[in-house]
Protein backbone atom coordinates (compact mmCIF):
# COMPACT_ATOMS: atom_id res chain seq x y z
CA UNK A 1 0.00 0.00 0.00
CA UNK A 2 2.80 2.40 0.89
CA UNK A 3 4.44 1.74 -2.48
CA UNK A 4 1.19 2.43 -4.30
CA UNK A 5 0.74 5.69 -2.38
CA UNK A 6 4.33 6.71 -3.01
CA UNK A 7 3.86 6.19 -6.72
CA UNK A 8 0.65 8.21 -6.61
CA UNK A 9 2.51 10.95 -4.76
CA UNK A 10 5.18 11.08 -7.46
CA UNK A 11 2.68 11.22 -10.31
CA UNK A 12 -0.20 13.28 -8.92
CA UNK A 13 -0.69 16.53 -10.84
CA UNK A 14 -2.81 18.36 -8.31
CA UNK A 15 -0.87 20.16 -5.58
CA UNK A 16 -3.70 19.60 -3.14
CA UNK A 17 -3.70 15.95 -4.13
CA UNK A 18 0.03 15.67 -3.54
CA UNK A 19 -0.27 17.28 -0.14
CA UNK A 20 -3.05 14.89 0.81
CA UNK A 21 -1.10 11.81 -0.26
CA UNK A 22 1.87 13.12 1.69
CA UNK A 23 -0.35 13.37 4.78
CA UNK A 24 -1.52 9.81 4.23
CA UNK A 25 2.06 8.54 3.98
CA UNK A 26 3.01 10.43 7.12
CA UNK A 27 -0.10 9.11 8.83
CA UNK A 28 0.84 5.53 8.00
CA UNK A 29 4.30 6.17 9.48
CA UNK A 30 2.89 7.53 12.72
CA UNK A 31 0.40 4.67 12.96
CA UNK A 32 3.17 2.14 12.49
CA UNK A 33 5.69 3.65 14.88
CA UNK A 34 3.20 4.47 17.63
CA UNK A 35 1.06 1.39 17.14
CA UNK A 36 -2.17 3.33 16.84
CA UNK A 37 -4.90 2.82 14.23
CA UNK A 38 -4.25 4.65 10.93
CA UNK A 39 -7.97 5.40 10.82
CA UNK A 40 -10.34 5.72 13.78
CA UNK A 41 -12.84 3.53 11.94
CA UNK A 42 -11.31 0.16 12.66
CA UNK A 43 -14.21 -1.42 10.90
CA UNK A 44 -16.44 -4.44 10.87
CA UNK A 45 -14.27 -7.52 11.43
CA UNK A 46 -14.62 -9.48 8.20
CA UNK A 47 -12.93 -12.86 8.54
CA UNK A 48 -12.24 -15.29 5.71
CA UNK A 49 -11.51 -18.83 6.84
CA UNK A 50 -10.15 -21.50 4.53
CA UNK A 51 -10.59 -24.68 6.47
CA UNK A 52 -8.77 -27.83 5.39
CA UNK A 53 -11.31 -30.67 5.36
CA UNK A 54 -8.96 -32.88 7.37
CA UNK A 55 -8.84 -30.39 10.21
CA UNK A 56 -10.80 -31.26 13.30
CA UNK A 57 -11.51 -28.41 15.67
CA UNK A 58 -11.73 -29.28 19.35
CA UNK A 59 -12.89 -27.44 22.40
CA UNK A 60 -15.74 -25.36 21.04
CA UNK A 61 -17.21 -23.70 18.00
CA UNK A 62 -14.98 -21.98 15.47
CA UNK A 63 -17.39 -19.06 15.30
CA UNK A 64 -17.15 -18.48 19.05
CA UNK A 65 -13.38 -18.61 18.89
CA UNK A 66 -13.30 -16.01 16.12
CA UNK A 67 -15.66 -13.71 17.99
CA UNK A 68 -13.60 -14.09 21.14
CA UNK A 69 -10.56 -13.09 19.08
CA UNK A 70 -12.39 -10.02 17.78
CA UNK A 71 -13.54 -9.12 21.30
CA UNK A 72 -10.00 -9.29 22.68
CA UNK A 73 -8.36 -7.66 19.68
CA UNK A 74 -10.69 -4.66 19.68
CA UNK A 75 -10.64 -4.22 23.44
CA UNK A 76 -6.97 -4.83 24.19
CA UNK A 77 -5.84 -3.09 21.01
CA UNK A 78 -7.83 0.11 21.78
CA UNK A 79 -9.75 -0.17 18.54
CA UNK A 80 -13.10 1.53 18.04
CA UNK A 81 -16.23 -0.49 18.70
CA UNK A 82 -18.33 0.24 15.67
CA UNK A 83 -20.99 -2.48 15.67
CA UNK A 84 -24.61 -2.14 16.80
CA UNK A 85 -26.46 -5.33 17.67
CA UNK A 86 -29.70 -4.57 15.81
CA UNK A 87 -29.80 -2.59 12.56
CA UNK A 88 -32.93 -0.68 13.60
CA UNK A 89 -32.60 -0.43 17.37
CA UNK A 90 -28.90 0.41 17.05
CA UNK A 91 -27.36 -0.27 20.44
CA UNK A 92 -23.58 -0.79 20.35
CA UNK A 93 -22.47 -4.34 21.21
CA UNK A 94 -19.54 -2.79 23.04
CA UNK A 95 -16.84 -5.15 21.81
CA UNK A 96 -17.13 -4.95 18.01
CA UNK A 97 -18.62 -8.45 17.78
CA UNK A 98 -19.95 -10.30 15.95
CA UNK A 99 -17.57 -10.74 13.05
CA UNK A 100 -18.77 -11.46 9.51
CA UNK A 101 -17.32 -14.88 8.78
CA UNK A 102 -16.88 -16.44 5.35
CA UNK A 103 -16.00 -20.10 5.61
CA UNK A 104 -14.66 -22.17 2.73
CA UNK A 105 -13.80 -25.85 2.88
CA UNK A 106 -10.57 -26.71 1.05
CA UNK A 107 -8.45 -29.86 0.72
CA UNK A 108 -5.70 -30.42 3.25
CA UNK A 109 -5.05 -30.20 6.97
CA UNK A 110 -4.37 -26.51 7.42
CA UNK A 111 -6.52 -23.53 8.26
CA UNK A 112 -5.94 -20.10 6.77
CA UNK A 113 -7.54 -17.10 8.45
CA UNK A 114 -7.61 -13.69 6.80
CA UNK A 115 -8.88 -10.75 8.81
CA UNK A 116 -9.98 -7.80 6.72
CA UNK A 117 -11.61 -5.11 8.88
CA UNK A 118 -13.89 -2.96 6.75
CA UNK A 119 -14.60 0.72 7.38
CA UNK A 120 -18.13 2.02 7.02
CA UNK A 121 -17.36 5.05 4.85
CA UNK A 122 -16.17 3.01 1.92
CA UNK A 123 -18.53 0.07 2.45
CA UNK A 124 -21.49 2.46 2.25
CA UNK A 125 -20.51 3.57 -1.23
CA UNK A 126 -20.49 0.04 -2.66
CA UNK A 127 -23.20 -1.29 -4.94
CA UNK A 128 -24.56 -4.23 -6.90
CA UNK A 129 -26.63 -4.42 -10.07
CA UNK A 130 -28.17 -7.23 -12.05
CA UNK A 131 -27.37 -6.26 -15.64
CA UNK A 132 -28.86 -7.80 -18.74
CA UNK A 133 -26.35 -10.00 -20.57
CA UNK A 134 -26.80 -7.79 -23.65
CA UNK A 135 -25.25 -4.87 -21.73
CA UNK A 136 -21.97 -6.75 -21.79
CA UNK A 137 -18.61 -5.31 -20.87
CA UNK A 138 -19.78 -1.73 -21.58
CA UNK A 139 -22.59 -2.15 -19.08
CA UNK A 140 -20.13 -3.48 -16.51
CA UNK A 141 -17.77 -0.55 -17.05
CA UNK A 142 -20.57 1.97 -16.83
CA UNK A 143 -21.84 0.57 -13.53
CA UNK A 144 -18.34 0.56 -12.01
CA UNK A 145 -17.71 4.14 -13.13
CA UNK A 146 -21.11 5.36 -11.98
CA UNK A 147 -20.58 3.78 -8.57
CA UNK A 148 -17.15 5.38 -8.17
CA UNK A 149 -18.48 8.77 -9.30
CA UNK A 150 -21.43 8.63 -6.95
CA UNK A 151 -19.05 7.73 -4.12
CA UNK A 152 -16.97 10.84 -4.85
CA UNK A 153 -15.08 11.94 -1.76
CA UNK A 154 -16.95 9.74 0.75
CA UNK A 155 -14.78 6.61 0.71
CA UNK A 156 -11.61 8.65 1.31
CA UNK A 157 -9.94 8.33 -2.10
CA UNK A 158 -7.48 7.16 -3.31
CA UNK A 159 -9.49 3.95 -3.21
CA UNK A 160 -9.15 0.32 -4.23
CA UNK A 161 -12.04 -0.89 -6.35
CA UNK A 162 -13.08 -4.52 -5.94
CA UNK A 163 -15.36 -5.79 -8.70
CA UNK A 164 -17.27 -9.05 -8.91
CA UNK A 165 -18.74 -10.14 -12.22
CA UNK A 166 -20.96 -13.21 -12.54
CA UNK A 167 -22.31 -15.78 -10.11
CA UNK A 168 -25.60 -15.16 -8.37
CA UNK A 169 -26.63 -12.04 -6.46
CA UNK A 170 -24.83 -12.98 -3.23
CA UNK A 171 -21.89 -14.71 -4.92
CA UNK A 172 -21.22 -11.61 -6.97
CA UNK A 173 -21.03 -9.40 -3.86
CA UNK A 174 -18.64 -11.84 -2.23
CA UNK A 175 -16.44 -11.88 -5.36
CA UNK A 176 -16.12 -8.11 -5.14
CA UNK A 177 -15.04 -8.36 -1.52
CA UNK A 178 -12.60 -11.18 -2.26
CA UNK A 179 -11.10 -9.08 -5.04
CA UNK A 180 -10.02 -6.59 -2.37
CA UNK A 181 -7.92 -9.24 -0.65
CA UNK A 182 -5.39 -9.29 -3.48
CA UNK A 183 -2.22 -7.28 -2.73
CA UNK A 184 -2.83 -3.78 -4.13
CA UNK A 185 -2.19 -3.60 -7.86
CA UNK A 186 -1.69 -7.31 -8.48
CA UNK A 187 -3.38 -7.97 -11.84
CA UNK A 188 -5.81 -10.80 -12.47
CA UNK A 189 -4.16 -13.95 -13.84
CA UNK A 190 -6.63 -13.84 -16.75
CA UNK A 191 -5.22 -11.61 -19.48
CA UNK A 192 -8.62 -10.32 -20.67
CA UNK A 193 -9.63 -9.45 -17.10
CA UNK A 194 -6.26 -7.85 -16.36
CA UNK A 195 -6.84 -5.67 -19.42
CA UNK A 196 -10.29 -4.71 -18.20
CA UNK A 197 -8.76 -3.82 -14.82
CA UNK A 198 -6.27 -1.50 -16.53
CA UNK A 199 -8.93 0.13 -18.70
CA UNK A 200 -11.21 0.73 -15.76
CA UNK A 201 -8.40 2.17 -13.66
CA UNK A 202 -7.60 4.60 -16.47
CA UNK A 203 -11.20 5.66 -16.82
CA UNK A 204 -11.68 6.05 -13.07
CA UNK A 205 -8.56 8.17 -12.86
CA UNK A 206 -9.84 10.37 -15.69
CA UNK A 207 -12.88 11.42 -13.68
CA UNK A 208 -10.83 14.07 -11.88
CA UNK A 209 -12.22 13.12 -8.45
CA UNK A 210 -8.70 12.75 -7.09
CA UNK A 211 -7.34 12.32 -3.57
CA UNK A 212 -10.15 12.99 -1.05
CA UNK A 213 -12.35 14.05 -3.96
CA UNK A 214 -10.76 17.49 -4.06
CA UNK A 215 -9.56 17.12 -7.63
CA UNK A 216 -6.67 15.18 -9.09
CA UNK A 217 -5.57 12.15 -11.04
CA UNK A 218 -5.39 9.51 -8.34
CA UNK A 219 -8.95 8.57 -7.53
CA UNK A 220 -8.06 4.88 -7.39
CA UNK A 221 -4.81 3.02 -6.79
CA UNK A 222 -6.07 -0.22 -8.29
CA UNK A 223 -9.03 -2.09 -9.74
CA UNK A 224 -9.26 -5.79 -8.92
CA UNK A 225 -11.81 -7.96 -10.69
CA UNK A 226 -12.94 -11.50 -9.83
CA UNK A 227 -15.28 -13.45 -12.07
CA UNK A 228 -17.46 -16.56 -11.79
CA UNK A 229 -19.63 -18.58 -14.18
CA UNK A 230 -23.10 -17.20 -14.52
CA UNK A 231 -26.69 -18.13 -15.49
CA UNK A 232 -27.58 -17.69 -19.17
CA UNK A 233 -30.10 -15.01 -18.18
CA UNK A 234 -27.85 -12.95 -15.87
CA UNK A 235 -24.93 -10.57 -15.67
CA UNK A 236 -24.56 -9.43 -12.07
CA UNK A 237 -21.87 -6.91 -11.25
CA UNK A 238 -20.85 -5.79 -7.78
CA UNK A 239 -18.52 -3.01 -6.72
CA UNK A 240 -16.98 -3.04 -3.27
CA UNK A 241 -14.96 0.04 -2.51
CA UNK A 242 -12.09 0.05 -0.09
CA UNK A 243 -10.22 3.06 1.19
CA UNK A 244 -6.48 3.57 1.42
CA UNK A 245 -6.79 2.36 5.02
CA UNK A 246 -7.10 -1.15 3.62
CA UNK A 247 -5.95 -3.46 6.37
CA UNK A 248 -5.47 -7.19 5.89
CA UNK A 249 -3.73 -9.81 7.93
CA UNK A 250 -3.34 -13.46 7.10
CA UNK A 251 -2.32 -16.42 9.21
CA UNK A 252 -1.97 -20.11 8.40
CA UNK A 253 -2.44 -22.65 11.19
CA UNK B 1 5.48 22.33 -2.72
CA UNK B 2 4.24 24.42 0.14
CA UNK B 3 1.11 26.43 -0.09
CA UNK B 4 0.38 29.25 2.30
CA UNK B 5 -1.63 28.13 5.23
CA UNK B 6 -3.97 30.38 7.16
CA UNK B 7 -3.99 30.06 10.92
CA UNK B 8 -7.43 30.41 12.49
CA UNK B 9 -8.32 30.44 16.15
CA UNK B 10 -11.84 29.80 17.45
CA UNK B 11 -14.30 31.33 18.08
CA UNK B 12 -14.62 32.55 14.49
CA UNK B 13 -16.24 35.85 13.54
CA UNK B 14 -18.19 36.67 10.38
CA UNK B 15 -15.29 38.84 9.18
CA UNK B 16 -12.83 35.97 9.27
CA UNK B 17 -15.23 33.43 7.81
CA UNK B 18 -16.25 35.68 4.91
CA UNK B 19 -12.69 35.99 3.70
CA UNK B 20 -12.13 32.26 3.35
CA UNK B 21 -12.19 30.79 -0.15
CA UNK B 22 -12.42 27.24 -1.44
CA UNK B 23 -9.09 25.47 -1.79
CA UNK B 24 -7.39 27.44 0.97
CA UNK B 25 -5.35 25.51 3.51
CA UNK B 26 -6.23 26.33 7.07
CA UNK B 27 -4.64 25.37 10.39
CA UNK B 28 -7.27 25.30 13.12
CA UNK B 29 -6.43 26.33 16.65
CA UNK B 30 -8.35 26.57 19.90
CA UNK B 31 -11.50 24.85 21.11
CA UNK B 32 -13.58 22.74 18.75
CA UNK B 33 -16.39 20.30 19.51
CA UNK B 34 -16.95 16.79 18.20
CA UNK B 35 -20.31 15.41 17.13
CA UNK B 36 -21.71 12.67 14.91
CA UNK B 37 -25.29 11.77 13.96
CA UNK B 38 -26.38 10.48 17.37
CA UNK B 39 -25.24 13.65 19.17
CA UNK B 40 -26.74 15.89 16.49
CA UNK B 41 -30.06 14.15 16.86
CA UNK B 42 -30.04 14.85 20.59
CA UNK B 43 -29.14 18.51 20.07
CA UNK B 44 -32.03 18.98 17.66
CA UNK B 45 -34.42 17.25 20.08
CA UNK B 46 -33.41 19.76 22.75
CA UNK B 47 -34.06 22.65 20.38
CA UNK B 48 -37.41 21.19 19.35
CA UNK B 49 -38.53 21.05 22.94
CA UNK B 50 -37.23 24.54 23.65
CA UNK B 51 -34.43 23.49 25.97
CA UNK B 52 -30.90 24.81 26.18
CA UNK B 53 -27.99 23.12 24.41
CA UNK B 54 -25.13 21.68 26.48
CA UNK B 55 -22.64 23.74 24.46
CA UNK B 56 -22.71 27.31 23.15
CA UNK B 57 -22.37 27.08 19.39
CA UNK B 58 -21.82 30.76 18.63
CA UNK B 59 -18.63 31.16 16.58
CA UNK B 60 -17.75 27.52 17.09
CA UNK B 61 -16.65 24.62 14.92
CA UNK B 62 -18.02 21.09 15.04
CA UNK B 63 -15.70 18.30 13.95
CA UNK B 64 -17.53 15.22 12.67
CA UNK B 65 -15.50 12.47 14.31
CA UNK B 66 -15.88 9.39 16.47
CA UNK B 67 -12.38 8.78 17.79
CA UNK B 68 -10.96 5.37 18.63
CA UNK B 69 -10.18 4.82 22.34
CA UNK B 70 -7.02 6.46 23.69
CA UNK B 71 -4.12 4.18 24.52
CA UNK B 72 -2.90 4.69 28.09
CA UNK B 73 -0.82 7.86 28.19
CA UNK B 74 -2.39 9.33 25.05
CA UNK B 75 -4.87 12.20 24.99
CA UNK B 76 -7.13 10.65 22.38
CA UNK B 77 -7.13 7.72 19.94
CA UNK B 78 -7.08 8.12 16.17
CA UNK B 79 -9.46 10.88 15.15
CA UNK B 80 -10.09 11.34 11.44
CA UNK B 81 -13.24 12.81 9.87
CA UNK B 82 -16.41 10.84 9.23
CA UNK B 83 -18.80 11.32 6.28
CA UNK B 84 -20.53 14.67 6.75
CA UNK B 85 -23.62 13.86 4.69
CA UNK B 86 -25.13 12.06 7.66
CA UNK B 87 -25.27 15.37 9.52
CA UNK B 88 -26.89 17.30 6.64
CA UNK B 89 -30.38 16.98 8.06
CA UNK B 90 -29.30 18.69 11.28
CA UNK B 91 -26.63 21.16 10.19
CA UNK B 92 -28.72 24.08 8.83
CA UNK B 93 -30.47 24.48 12.19
CA UNK B 94 -27.14 24.67 14.04
CA UNK B 95 -25.70 27.06 11.46
CA UNK B 96 -28.66 29.37 11.98
CA UNK B 97 -27.76 29.40 15.68
CA UNK B 98 -24.29 30.74 14.98
CA UNK B 99 -22.20 27.67 14.21
CA UNK B 100 -19.39 29.00 12.00
CA UNK B 101 -17.57 25.92 10.82
CA UNK B 102 -17.85 22.19 10.26
CA UNK B 103 -15.03 19.75 9.65
CA UNK B 104 -15.65 16.40 7.96
CA UNK B 105 -15.31 14.60 4.66
CA UNK B 106 -17.61 14.36 1.67
CA UNK B 107 -20.20 16.57 -0.02
CA UNK B 108 -22.88 18.62 1.74
CA UNK B 109 -26.50 18.91 0.66
CA UNK B 110 -27.80 22.01 -1.15
CA UNK B 111 -29.66 22.95 2.06
CA UNK B 112 -26.44 23.02 4.06
CA UNK B 113 -24.63 24.99 1.34
CA UNK B 114 -27.48 27.48 1.33
CA UNK B 115 -27.41 27.83 5.12
CA UNK B 116 -23.66 28.48 4.94
CA UNK B 117 -24.18 31.32 2.48
CA UNK B 118 -27.07 32.78 4.38
CA UNK B 119 -25.56 32.71 7.86
CA UNK B 120 -21.88 32.92 6.94
CA UNK B 121 -20.36 29.61 7.80
CA UNK B 122 -17.79 27.38 6.11
CA UNK B 123 -17.18 23.69 5.63
CA UNK B 124 -13.69 22.27 5.87
CA UNK B 125 -12.43 18.87 4.78
CA UNK B 126 -9.92 17.05 6.92
CA UNK B 127 -8.06 14.22 5.25
CA UNK B 128 -10.12 11.06 5.69
CA UNK B 129 -8.05 8.26 7.08
CA UNK B 130 -5.22 10.53 8.25
CA UNK B 131 -6.48 9.83 11.73
CA UNK B 132 -3.21 9.16 13.53
CA UNK B 133 -1.69 12.34 12.12
CA UNK B 134 -4.72 14.41 13.09
CA UNK B 135 -4.76 13.07 16.64
CA UNK B 136 -1.27 14.55 17.11
CA UNK B 137 -2.84 18.01 16.73
CA UNK B 138 -5.26 17.39 19.58
CA UNK B 139 -3.87 18.71 22.83
CA UNK B 140 -6.84 18.36 25.18
CA UNK B 141 -9.94 16.22 25.10
CA UNK B 142 -12.87 15.99 27.49
CA UNK B 143 -16.41 14.71 27.17
CA UNK B 144 -18.89 17.56 27.69
CA UNK B 145 -22.18 15.87 26.78
CA UNK B 146 -23.77 12.45 26.22
CA UNK B 147 -21.02 10.21 27.66
CA UNK B 148 -23.41 7.27 27.12
CA UNK B 149 -22.79 7.58 23.38
CA UNK B 150 -19.17 6.43 23.73
CA UNK B 151 -17.18 7.54 20.68
CA UNK B 152 -20.25 9.51 19.58
CA UNK B 153 -20.31 11.68 22.73
CA UNK B 154 -19.68 15.41 22.34
CA UNK B 155 -16.03 16.06 23.19
CA UNK B 156 -14.44 19.43 23.74
CA UNK B 157 -11.07 19.40 22.02
CA UNK B 158 -8.26 21.90 22.12
CA UNK B 159 -6.40 21.69 18.84
CA UNK B 160 -3.15 23.06 17.55
CA UNK B 161 -2.62 23.55 13.81
CA UNK B 162 -5.15 20.94 12.73
CA UNK B 163 -4.76 20.89 8.91
CA UNK B 164 -7.98 21.33 6.90
CA UNK B 165 -9.01 22.59 3.46
CA UNK B 166 -11.90 24.97 2.72
CA UNK B 167 -14.48 23.06 0.64
CA UNK B 168 -17.53 25.33 0.86
CA UNK B 169 -17.22 29.07 1.41
CA UNK B 170 -19.77 31.81 2.05
CA UNK B 171 -20.08 32.51 -1.68
CA UNK B 172 -21.48 29.07 -2.41
CA UNK B 173 -18.27 27.68 -3.92
CA UNK B 174 -17.70 23.93 -3.74
CA UNK B 175 -14.19 22.51 -4.06
CA UNK B 176 -15.43 18.96 -4.67
CA UNK B 177 -17.11 20.17 -7.83
CA UNK B 178 -14.48 22.68 -8.95
CA UNK B 179 -11.51 20.42 -8.20
CA UNK B 180 -13.00 17.47 -10.03
CA UNK B 181 -13.77 19.62 -13.08
CA UNK B 182 -10.18 20.82 -13.33
CA UNK B 183 -8.69 17.35 -13.37
CA UNK B 184 -11.31 15.48 -15.38
CA UNK B 185 -9.93 14.56 -18.77
CA UNK B 186 -13.20 13.77 -20.47
S1 LIG C 1 -13.43 5.19 4.40
FE1 LIG C 1 -11.57 4.20 5.22
S2 LIG C 1 -10.09 5.83 5.59
FE2 LIG C 1 -12.12 6.75 5.33
S3 LIG C 1 -12.89 6.96 7.41
FE3 LIG C 1 -13.68 5.04 6.61
S4 LIG C 1 -12.17 3.47 7.24
FE4 LIG C 1 -11.22 5.48 7.48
Amino acid sequence: MTDALQKAYDQELSLTGKEIIQQLLKNADIARSEEVPMCQDTGFAVVFVELGQDVHIEGGALEDAINEGVRRGYTEGYLRKSIVGHPLERVNTGDNTPAVIHLKLVPGNKMKITVAPKGGGSENMSGIKMLKPAEGVEGVKKFVLDTVKAAGPNPCPPIIVGVGIGGTFEKCALLAKEALLRPVGTPSHRPEIARLERELLDEINSTGIGPQGLGGRFTALAVHIEIYPVHIASLPVAVNINCHASRHKEIVL
Amino acid sequence: MTMTKIKLTTPLTDDVVEKLRIGQRVLLNGVIYTGRDAAHKKLIELLDTGRELPINLRGQIIYYVGPSPAKPGNIIGSAGPTTSGRMDAYAPRLISLGLKGMVGKGKRSPEVVKAMRQHKAVYFAAVGGAAALISKCIKECEVVAYPELGPEAIHRLVVEDLPVIVVNDTLGGDLYEEGTKIYASK
